[in-house]
């Protein structure tokens, strides 16, 4: 019979009590949209919906919705009928796996899908004004509901990567994702406040773009302010964070068109 | 180019309106350089008109200085029915026409 | 005797010379960076500070988009209106931001733009009447992030 090693069993102890206390919040709480950190402008800006920039593209991506598109000359109405119900919602679940493609799409990604499937046309470009304005157009429709992503055995594994690229460190800087917004949320960077890192009111316009950007680009913007190697547009990687994110961000309200320094 | 206007559609006579418009324009500096390292050429909106029933009753000259997408608020004395018609001009010569029907009541 | 006019002489030259430095001195302490843009919209004719507001936040988000009121004063009537309305920048590349006109039929002296700054600065406000005459009103803003010629 072995005896009983109280040095091995204070060991454990101490280790789960370590781990316990080490082991980070899984989202930051109370949960803030980035607006919460902006400047009176900027906010009031945001919720002026004729001087929201903005709202330039999602008047353009209005105007698209209703025209006819590709070969088969249908416009995104013709099969979906007036956005403002049948999109409603559906920016809410996205990025999501798309079954005929087997894999992950953000709303963007899904767009093009649908223009390939359904109206035989090409796909747009990332960053073009007509993506960002369809996509805005489609998201503005979930504007007020809450981000509601759903994980499951079909995305696990996307999740998965995408959450341990947010907590890995990058770049020259050597920073991760959590450490400026898990971590220092509401602390001052030179002269900004940091912000929690969501995705909610994204595509949004920002002051320093001076125009309309995606989530994408404002993510590969980030990767820049750390000095690391920028992913395509598209890539696997930048996919998988958004779904990170989006789950991360689960019960903020969708606010697209967005504004933000 | 797209254009958004706010006009009342219904005013009582000799009430001040308040008058908006948003223009997507980049309103180019020509200080900026491509990721080529190649400068982009200046072209901003240099010129907008308001006119009320024919009558310009508003004229804005800009220059790089007036930021990107621009958005201009300004007021108007309600006289008579009619229309309310914005015009502009860049500097590559692209011009933009938006017009609004108004009811001006006694 | 001779010596004494001549010592005259020379404190008066030294005088002189001292009371000519005086206003340089004094004129490259302050210089106003308005005054020639001024000159040129008003012809000459005298400006007077007041009437013109200027609303700006105290500190800009980032300078390619800054919120700018600029309003007068004034009746706004056939006998008493504002002309025009003419932006000026202290720091910006091209100093006159806009002219906006406006008229009697305007009902009221009140233009809100948004504004590129390249830096802080300070921006001014000249205002023509209807009766000839100049007013201005200017204000401040910080800008961390400069617009223009920042290279971005």
């Amino acid at each position: 019979m072995h005896p009983v090693n109280p040095v091995y069993w204070l060991f454990c102890l101490l280790f789960g009590v370590f781990a316990a206390s080490a082991a980070e919040p899984p989202r930051p709480s109370p949960l803030k949209s980035g607006i919460e950190f902006a400047s009176e402008d900027l906010r009031k800006l945001q919720a002026d919906d004729f001087a929201n920039p903005g709202m330039l593209w999602v008047a353009r991506g209005e105007k698209l919705w209703n025209e006819p598109a590709g070969k088969t000359g249908k416009s995104c109405a013709a099969c979906h009928g007036a956005a403002r119900q049948s999109m409603k919602g559906v920016a809410t679940r996205y990025p999501r796996i798309d079954p005929g493609a087997a894999r992950l799409v953000n709303l963007e990604g899904r767009i093009n899908l649908c223009r390939a499937r359904n109206q035989d046309a090409e796909p747009l470009e990332h960053e073009s004004e007509e993506l960002l304005a369809l996509t805005a157009y489609v998201a503005h429709q979930s504007r007020g509901l809450p981000l509601d992503v759903a994980v499951d055995w079909q995305n696990r594994r996307n999740f998965e990567r995408g959450r341990e690229l947010y907590h890995t460190r990058i770049g020259q800087m050597n920073l991760s994702c959590s450490q400026c917004h898990d971590r220092n949320w509401g602390k001052q960077l030179l002269a900004e406040t940091i912000s929690q890192g969501h995705g909610n009111a994204y595509p949004a316009y920002r002051l320093e773009w001076q125009t309309m950007g995606s989530l994408a680009r404002r993510i590969r913007a980030c990767f820049y302010g750390v000095r690391a190697g920028l992913p395509d547009y598209g890539a696997p990687e930048l996919l998988d964070l958004e779904l990170y994110l989006a789950w991360r961000g689960k019960g903020l309200a969708i606010e697209t068109p967005g504004v933000r320094r | 180019m797209l254009a958004r206007i706010s006009v009342p559609e219904q005013a009582r006579r000799g009430e001040v309106m308040e008058i908006r418009i948003a223009v997507r324009h980049p309103m180019e500096t020509g200080f900026r350089y491509d990721n080529f390292g190649r400068p982009i050429a200046k072209n901003v909106i240099n010129t907008l008109v308001c006119r009320y029933n024919g009558a310009e009753v508003f004229r804005a000259e800009m220059g790089s200085g007036i930021a990107a997408n621009p958005h201009l608020q300004f007021y108007l004395l309600a006289e008579a029915s009619g229309e309310i018609e914005f015009s502009w001009v860049d500097d590559s010569g692209n011009r933009g026409r938006q017009r609004a029907a108004i009811t001006v009541t006694d | 005797m001779e010596t004494s006019a001549r010592r005259r002489f020379i404190s008066a030259l030294a005088g002189l010379a001292a009371g000519a430095l005086l206003p340089a001195r004094a004129a490259r302490a302050q210089p106003d960076p308005f005054a020639p843009l001024v000159r040129k919209i008003t012809d000459g004719a005298p400006l007077r500070a007041g009437r013109v507001t200027v609303d700006t936040p105290l500190l800009a988000d980032n300078g390619h988009s800054v919120p700018l009121k600029v309003s007068v004063a004034s009746p706004m009537t056939e006998a008493d209106h504002v002309r025009s309305l003419t932006l000026l920048s202290e720091k910006n590349p091209r100093p006159v931001m806009a002219t906006f006109h406006l008229g009697p039929k305007a009902g009221r002296a009140e233009v809100v733009t948004r504004v590129r700054l390249n830096g802080s600065q300070r921006l001014l406000a000249v205002a023509q009447l209807s009766d000839g005459s100049f007013w201005s009103g200017s204000a401040e803003v910080v800008v961390t992030e400069a617009a223009c010629l920042d290279g971005s």
